[in-house]
């Protein structure tokens, strides 16, 4: 072989590939600066990015200040405290000495144990019904559902088994806005179910109440229909009822929840092939069983990304409860702004950053997680 | 065994139980729903009565046509305090469909924007759209109002600065203050009627070249210039006969008032605050629908575009917005209709909207069952005829099949 000179007998070295494509020149130049166009908004947004983000982070937590028991802690010489004229920074110390207010309201400070041991029970039940490895999901629910519901009601608001009474008008905070949200997700889900039902059953009468109702809540904002629940029920009750405030808050937000669900579980039992249905019928099923076992399990399967949708959105909704004086999260937050031990410039967008900070965690952590479930259940059944 | 049974038995179908009877079901069925609601209304209209009978009060819409007695900062429509009931109802109907106007307007703009640059192909921008979506749409709309009521509006300088600032600047005709915003009322003179004239005829003039322009294009094959045709119809023609009629404009400057800015035309920080929040909060969410219209568009659709010639440009706006738009219209609806309700949110900053307006009305005439009655009548019209509207849009858009 080594006669044929033109052979080569060894391999050349393999070449880089072109700088274009492999280095982080060639990411950038793909990225950031494919074009024209695309160089001159990259180099606004850096410019922007440069502009706003330094202050940005300054504000929040170099020129924060942390610590500190009253006003003064935050406010500047002219103002009449310590700080340079001049300053504006985050007032971290207010959120941290209010922190407790915040999360329970004026919930008695020595019974604070109770509403930390219902968050506990809360928190133990809802880790294994997340995590889809753990068995016995339909027990979990049982108790995520109905029994943690009835216990947090004896040990919250207590006067019962030698706990004191705490009214509901001392519940605040963090606990008000999990509370109305999570009994809202807890009775919106078969009061949707059994609209949605309604909805699409032959029977006229049936199907118009339910059409009327769900296209009448659905039609008019969630603070009318908080003030019909805080305003008209008193009124259309017997006389002399005294109805609490917490529980027509519950309420007006059940409804309203109710109304958004039945519409997402209705689109799961429209998606449902009519093969279904029939199959069920032939098998000789009757109504509850063929809803229950053949035609329910799915469709509730196929909005499982829907409902969570909802629950996110019911969840921010429950601020809304500020409206009608009520201290959830928001409405305690803003409630403390006018406190004369904390009246400051600062204070306003400070609170306002952490309850929306709180907010967000519980909102986008719920959107990931319907993210991951959405791909799980995904069973390629799609196109 | 049962196919024995109904061998045996004679022609006739098998006995069934009245119980088991589906139409008798059905009517038993309605029948107690028809009891359980004629009950429940029976019971809250005799409850409402007895309670309205203990408190003197009597039921009735007699009322709007009394006194309202109360002021209302915003109003685009005469209003004074001697006004009707009725009359304050009105004014918060506009004050709601003019902020739902501009937001809707906003929120889909911007929202058009950041959907698109999600897509980018820019890794900073697309990251940036990225954050901007996944924060405004996990926080309560509410916090965002108060966050630019409470946070920022009410940082702005207040209305002594700017009054010093005039002093210095007398020329100054724009100011920011933490009262709102403050320009120039412009004041139309006689003959401005033909400047809008002018104005309305090249919109129509404009419309019927692209008209031709289109018929033209089908028969030759060449584009006449429609938008330089158009800019000038529309934009030129009515500058020239302005130019011509003396410039029948004038300017009603803002000046300083014993405590506030007098005159010239101001917009409150309430309608900023709720304004922008409306906008940013829905543009996060039409944002991620716009995404997912692009994104349903088939590849294949894009590919054969350029395969047949046109440009990028072309390929978004005749091939792939026209077929995203079928997917991002019913949900883009629903969005629409969230932020007209989500604008009842001005009862939080005192921006006077219907239900800011009638919650007041509520507290002082105590006309709760009227008043919430007007309220749900008003926003499910609303809804209704956005939602028609939309659904009209929607059918004509629809991909037509055979």
């Amino acid at each position: 072989m080594s006669d044929i000179s033109y052979v080569r007998e060894r391999f050349i070295p393999a070449e880089s590939p072109p700088i274009s494509d492999a280095s982080a020149y060639g990411w950038i130049r793909r990225n950031l600066f494919a074009s024209w166009s695309d160089s001159v908004l990259t180099i606004v947004a850096i410019l922007a990015i440069l502009y706003y983000l330094p202050p940005a982070i300054d504000w929040l937590f170099l020129s924060a200040v942390w610590t500190g028991t009253d006003r003064t802690a935050c406010l500047t010489v002219d103002q009449g405290g310590a700080l340079p004229t001049g300053w504006s920074g985050a007032c971290w110390a207010y959120v941290g000495d209010r922190f407790v207010q915040f999360m329970f309201g004026s919930y008695p400070r020595d019974q604070l144990w109770r509403p930390l041991l219902v968050a506990a029970v809360f928190v133990a039940l809802l880790v294994p019904f997340l995590i889809p490895k753990v068995p016995r999901k339909g027990l979990n629910a049982l108790l995520l559902l109905i029994g943690l519901p009835v216990f947090a009601y004896f040990l919250l608001l207590g006067g019962r088994f030698g706990l004191r009474h705490v009214e509901t008008s001392l519940w605040g905070g963090l606990m008000v806005t999990l509370i109305l949200s999570f009994v809202g997700i807890v009775i919106s889900l078969p009061a949707g179910i059994l609209l949605a039902l309604g909805r699409r059953s032959q029977m006229p009468i049936l199907k118009t109440a339910c059409i009327v109702f769900i296209e009448l809540i659905r039609g008019v904002p969630l603070i009318t229909v908080l003030f019909m629940a805080s305003v008209l029920l008193p009124l259309f009750l017997e006389p002399g009822n005294n109805i609490d405030k917490f529980l027509r808050a519950l309420i007006g937000v059940s409804i309203f929840a109710s109304a958004y669900m039945a519409e997402v579980i209705r689109g799961g039992l429209q998606a449902i092939p009519k093969g279904q249905y029939e199959a069920a019928d032939a098998l000789g099923l009757n109504y509850f069983h063929k809803m229950a076992f053949i035609v329910l399990p799915q469709a509730i399967k196929l909005v499982i990304p829907g409902i969570v949708n909802t629950f996110i959105g019911m969840f921010k909704d429950t601020s809304l409860v500020t409206i009608i004086s009520m201290y959830d999260l928001l409405g305690i937050v803003k409630a403390s702004f006018g406190d004369s031990g904390w009246i400051t410039p600062v204070t306003p967008l400070t609170g306002l950053i952490f309850a929306g900070f709180v907010f967000w965690l519980f909102c986008f952590g719920m959107s990931r997680y319907s993210a991951f479930v959405e791909r799980r259940l995904d069973t390629g059944h799609k196109r | 065994m049962a196919i024995a049974d109904a061998r045996t038995g004679s022609g006739d179908p098998p006995k069934v139980s009245l119980l088991y009877n589906p139409a008798l079901r059905s009517y038993v069925y309605q029948i107690v729903t028809i009891v359980v609601i004629a009950w429940v209304i029976w019971y809250a209209w005799h409850n409402a009565s007895q309670n309205l009978a203990r408190a003197n009060m009597t039921a009735g819409f007699g009322f709007l046509n009394s006194r309202a007695g109360f002021d209302v900062a915003q109003s685009l429509i005469a209003y004074s305090s001697d006004s009707t009931y009725f009359r304050a109802l009105q004014v918060g109907l506009i004050n709601t469909l003019v902020v739902s106007a501009a937001g809707i307007v906003t929120a889909t703009i911007v929202g058009l924007l950041v959907g698109i640059g999600r897509l980018s192909q820019n890794w900073l921008i697309a990251r940036l759209c990225t954050v901007y979506v996944e924060i405004f749409r996990n926080i309560p709309p509410l916090l965002v109002i108060f966050f630019w009521y409470l946070g920022v509006l009410a940082l702005l300088p207040s209305i002594r600065t700017i009054f010093q600032h005039l002093e210095e600047n007398p020329d100054a005709v724009f100011f920011i203050s933490n009262r709102g915003i403050y320009m120039p009322a412009p004041v139309f003179g006689e003959g401005f009627g033909y400047v809008l004239a002018a104005f309305a005829i090249g919109i129509v003039a404009a419309i019927a070249f692209a008209i031709w322009a289109n018929a033209r294009q089908r028969a030759t094959g060449k584009r006449p210039p429609v938008l330089m045709v158009s800019l000038g119809l529309i934009v030129l023609m009515p500058l020239v006969v302005f130019l011509f009629a003396g410039m029948p404009l004038s300017f009603d400057y803002a000046i300083p008032g014993s405590f506030n800015m007098r005159g010239g035309m101001s917009i409150g920080p309430e309608f900023l605050a709720l304004f922008l929040a409306l906008s940013l909060y829905t543009a996060s969410f039409i944002a991620e629908i716009v995404r997912a219209g692009i994104r349903g568009v088939a590849k294949g659709q894009t590919e054969a575009s350029y395969a047949l010639g046109l440009r990028p440009g072309q390929t978004t706006r005749l091939v792939v917005l026209p077929q995203a738009l079928r997917i991002i219209i019913p949900p883009l609806t629903s969005q629409y209709l969230n932020l007209i309700k989500n604008s009842s949110l001005a009862v939080a900053v005192g921006y006077a909207d219907l239900v800011a307006v009638g919650g007041t009305i509520l507290n002082q005439a105590g006309k709760a069952i009227e008043i919430i009655a007007i309220w749900m009548l008003v926003y499910v019209s609303i809804s209704l005829v956005t939602s028609l509207f939309m659904n009209w849009f929607n059918a004509k858009m629809a991909l037509v099949e055979r």
